[in-house]
């Protein structure tokens, strides 16, 4: 009976002190985002915007997309992700609210995985609505499940890493380089993944390793990254 | 047993690259206290209060706040602490109401829609609750930064140049504010740029001047001709 009440109190402590001030964070980026359309709106634009240059600049043909698909599609999910956590950012910055969230009784864990989880579905809604668009230019469809499983897992990856470095970089002069300079290198391995997995999914794989063991990368991957990242978010916020 | 100050402050030491903005502050504030910090633009005001409120950690010192050593126990602190900035450190896109029912929900607030309401009311908010931030004025905006620093009724009050963009009204609010606050054995600290206030609203006073306190005083032992002159001469006051 003890066990149970002292399971039930743990239980209590956590939903109080993680999960809902996640969630409320996870609620006032959405609402925010409803609002004012900012992140996503301006993200997909930009994105689509690369999805044309890239079709105008490659040659493609049915041939060469299977080829090129993965490439381009990364490119712009890439692209677009990288505006989505600097916007994401700047919007916490405007007014200082950044700090007004600082000054909060709440651990900088659930903090970070509030801001995550908000980055990962911007992100992902993005990434969605890229696909149709990418269907319409290039004439070829890419959509399947096993593509959007790997979109999730590479995705988490990104929003992990770039919820750690926006944080760093929005208090910095040059955000709009530094973000990139800081996440690129740290991301590059789930990048490598995301991009041969798909191009396995999506046709004209020619990796040796097969589209499993890329799955399991990414899955590693992001385990890593889900320990380091809000740990070190805590020194960056605290700092 | 002698009861801890509010705020007890040794040897504090604060530097940013070669510029050392606090050198070796003292401070002790009572509870029932409040205390006005003089300072001409650049002696540390702001870096005072932002190492009080843990925004910014200090380089060698101690700083106890409500009797915790804000080294160890910074969430218990947070939740004992209201602050005001220069920035409201709300959000621009959420109504009044709204910033204030996620942030009562942050520090753990009972009924906190309830306690939103009763706070607009105070600072005469109450007719813009549903107002967006980004549709307020400046002053109107102070406001709400201040609603946002007592939706948890912190029995501590720090307030960075509280004046700043507040009408006669406004001002009149703050003050009886700050009266209640330390007649409930609360204690304040402000800073502010204006003699009126410092001297006008009946608290201790300190001058803080190249990041020391050089002087401190009870209110009832300040000589406000020679604190107006000594203000006005010395330290960069205009009358």
């Amino acid at each position: 009976m003890d066990e149970k009440n002292s399971a039930g109190k743990l239980w209590i402590y956590i939903m109080k002190s993680f999960f809902k001030p996640m969630l409320l964070v996870l609620w006032k980026d959405i609402l925010t985002e409803i609002r004012n359309k900012d992140i996503i709106l301006a993200s997909f634009v930009f994105a689509v915007l690369v999805l044309v240059i890239c079709n105008f600049a490659f040659d493609i043909t049915p041939a060469t997309v299977q080829i090129l698909a993965s490439g381009i599609l990364w490119i712009s999910f890439t692209f677009a992700g990288i505006l989505v956590m600097t916007r994401s950012f700047v919007v916490e910055n405007e007014l200082d609210s950044l700090e007004g969230l600082l000054l909060c009784p709440i651990s900088r864990d659930s903090l970070y995985w509030g801001k995550m989880l908000s980055l990962f579905l911007f992100m992902m809604v993005v990434e969605l609505l890229l696909l149709p668009i990418f269907a319409v230019l290039f004439d070829y469809n890419v959509l399947s499940l096993s593509l959007i499983l790997i979109m999730v897992l590479a995705t988490m990856g990104f929003a992990t890493v770039g919820t750690l470095f926006a944080s760093m970089s929005v208090n910095t002069r040059a955000r709009e380089i530094m973000l990139p300079i800081l996440f690129f290198p740290i991301v590059t391995p789930v990048l490598i993944a995301a991009v041969e997995a798909s191009m396995s999914i999506i046709g004209g794989g020619t990796s040796v390793i097969n589209i499993r063991e890329w799955i399991e990368i990414l899955i590693i991957f992001d385990v890593v990254y889900l320990v380091v990242c809000p740990w070190a978010f805590g020194f960056v916020v605290e700092e | 047993m002698a009861v801890e100050p509010a705020i007890l402050v040794n040897g504090l030491y604060k530097s940013f690259g070669d510029n050392s903005v606090l050198s070796n502050v003292d401070l002790a504030i009572d509870w029932g206290t409040q205390l006005t910090v003089f300072g001409s633009n650049g002696s540390g005001k702001t870096t005072l209060l932002k190492s009080l409120a843990m925004q910014c950690r200090p380089d060698a010192g101690s700083i106890n706040i409500a009797g915790r050593d804000v080294r160890r126990e910074r969430s218990a602190i947070r939740q004992n602490i209201g602050v005001v900035g220069h920035q409201p450190m709300v959000y621009q896109e959420m109504t009044c109401m709204e910033n204030l029912v996620f942030f009562g929900r942050m520090y753990g607030v009972d009924e906190v829609s309830k306690r939103s309401q009763i706070v607009l009311n105070e600072m005469g908010l109450s007719r813009h609750s549903n107002n967006r931030v980004h549709n307020l004025s400046h002053g109107m905006q102070k406001r709400l930064a201040i609603c946002r620093a007592i939706i948890h009724s912190p029995p501590i009050l720090l307030m960075d140049e509280p004046e700043t963009g507040l009408d006669i009204v406004a001002l009149e609010i703050v003050k009886s504010l700050i009266k209640s606050w330390t007649s409930k054995m609360g204690a304040v600290v402000i800073t502010t740029h204006s003699i009126e206030i410092g001297l006008g609203w009946g608290s201790d006073v300190a001058i803080l001047n190249n990041g020391d306190i050089v002087y401190r005083a009870k209110q009832e032992e300040v000589d406000q001709t020679w604190m107006r002159k000594t203000l006005l001469a010395n330290f960069g006051f205009i009358s």
